[in-house]
């Protein structure tokens, strides 16, 4: 109890800044609104549906772009280990790709999906690929030898060992791998959605904000950051159990 | 099953640098149901053999030939056991044993009798469900022997199987290694660097020499089938022990010195 008060008490002080800062005047309240006016706006936009119907919005593009780039990126990493022609085909792909500001291919997945859900999943999807790519080939490679040669002698096929002995001893890097993308998932829907204003958490902000509406606009800010952090708890938790074998 | 090595060598390859003949020229009969050791220096190739024999390694020259058959690739008739204990760290001491039962498409009902059976052969009862972090080095690879004698290979291939133990696990792994072999008899191929463990243990035990291994002499350790602390304390087990030590000396030398250049 008493570590949990000392953890969040720089949380509070911010709140207690954030609430007094714009009241005593330090700070222009149009520049910063006090919390309590933010904390205002966010039951209003909870009251009228706006939070939902655009959180909503927001958490079935993330789902799904995530979804698919774990799938995606584990059968990639995996292959890339298992087979020496995929990995000679696309661990070039990955070296000039690595750098690029994922962001920046959003205007592109615009020009090929349109401005539509699509394009948020594809931005999503294409953020969310590498980090889970790289965790599971570095994971599959590193599978000690021994490991696959035990499994052979007691009878297993190839086909077999990949899912029962590469995949399994890949998992702690390949889920090192998803917490990356889950944070960049976030970061790239966001983005993508300032920029196909249609709906979605990162419209709601970006909407406010434009119309002047800077208390509400900051009540969309902090419900990203506080999904966000509990999102990563919760998997860091999942990914405890997961691998609670590590002993 | 026996075991034949006709004129087997051996070229390591490394990803970089130049290749090493690893093994030249290993011709060696291991009878059904002997305990053969594979007594040598580190890097003299006695793993590479062992990797051979199980069909882990490509046979690149010579032949390895199992009950007649050549070897191809690995199989259920030959379990090995490796220094490292080699466990799946994901699953439990259970589920590392049945592993192998799976394979063999044995109803459940028996694979899990099979299995509680090992479990107490092995002495881990009340570890069922533990994972292999949670265990100490001896019951790791208490865990890694029953889950090769799980699917009851005909031979038993064992690489520096307690190397990694301290002396008194080793001691009573040495004890219950030979009171299963008793109890289940199998063609055992067993490497080690230990002289002592050699003699201990094994039938017969075949010298190799530095790099590249080749097999130098084949020494009768049987004592007229007596074997672990019956013999350990006899003078002809102490002359056993001096005489492969004198052969497995000189060996060492080379090798050691070759490390240092």
């Amino acid at each position: 109890m008493k570590a949990t008060l000392t953890r969040y008490a720089p949380l509070l002080l911010l709140a207690v800044l954030w609430e007094l800062a714009p009241r005593l005047g330090l700070i222009d309240p149009q520049t910063l609104p006090p919390l309590s006016a933010v904390v205002r706006a966010w039951v209003e936009l909870l009251r009228d549906g706006d939070l939902a119907t655009n959180g909503l919005s927001s958490l079935q593009n993330l789902v799904a772009g995530l979804a698919l780039g774990i799938v995606v990126g584990v059968v990639l990493g995996i292959s890339m280990a298992w087979y020496r022609p995929v990995e000679v085909l696309i661990n070039p792909l990955i070296r000039v790709l690595y750098p690029l500001p994922r962001s920046a291919l959003i205007p592109v997945m615009i020009l090929w999906f349109g401005l539509g859900a699509a394009s948020k999943i594809a931005a999503v999807f294409l953020g969310c690929l590498l980090p889970v790519v790289i965790g599971a080939f570095n994971g599959a490679r590193g599978v000690e030898e021994v490991l696959i040669w035990s499994a052979l002698a007691a009878g297993a096929k190839r086909h077999q060992v990949l899912w029962e002995v590469v995949l399994p001893a890949a998992m702690p890097e390949i889920l090192a791998g998803v917490r990356n993308a889950l944070a960049l998932s976030f970061i790239l829907l966001v983005a993508a959605e300032f920029i196909i204003s249609q709906r979605g958490m990162g419209y709601l902000i970006s909407s406010y904000g434009e119309g002047g509406a800077y208390d509400a606009m900051f009540a969309g800010v902090l419900t990203v950051s506080a999904v966000g952090f509990f999102a990563d708890r919760l998997y860091l938790a999942l990914m405890g159990w997961a691998l609670r074998w590590r002993g | 099953m026996g075991i034949s090595f006709r004129e087997v060598s051996h070229t390591y390859r490394p990803p970089r640098g130049r290749p090493v003949l690893a093994l030249e020229n290993v011709s060696l009969e291991v009878r059904e149901r002997e305990f053969l050791a594979l007594l040598g220096p580190s890097g003299c190739g006695k793993s590479t053999l062992l990797y051979l024999l199980g069909g882990f390694l490509p046979v690149e020259a010579g032949t390895i030939t199992v009950g007649g058959r050549p070897v191809s690739g690995p199989g259920p008739d030959r379990g090995i056991v490796f220094q490292s204990f080699a466990l799946f760290p994901w699953k439990t001491v259970r589920q590392n044993i049945l592993y192998g039962l799976e394979k063999q498409r044995l109803p459940r009902a028996a694979r899990e009798k099979r299995a509680q059976d090992l479990i107490e052969l092995v002495h881990l009862r009340g570890f069922e469900n533990s994972y292999p972090a949670q265990l100490s080095g001896g019951m790791k690879q208490r865990v890694a022997i029953a889950r090769t004698l799980a699917i009851d290979p005909a031979i038993l291939l064992m690489d520096e199987p307690f190397g990694a133990l301290d002396a008194q696990t080793r001691a009573l792994m040495h004890e219950e290694l030979l009171a299963i072999i008793r109890r289940t008899p199998k063609t055992v191929v067993f490497v080690t660097h230990d002289v002592r463990e050699a003699v201990y243990l094994a039938d017969r035990v075949a010298v190799m020499s530095a790099r590249p291994g080749r097999i130098k002499e084949i020494v009768d350790t049987s004592f007229a089938g007596e074997h672990g602390s019956e013999i350990a304390g006899t003078r002809e087990f102490a002359e056993k022990v001096e005489r492969l030590w004198g052969l497995v000396r000189n060996e060492a030398i080379i090798a050691q010195e070759r490390q240092g250049s």
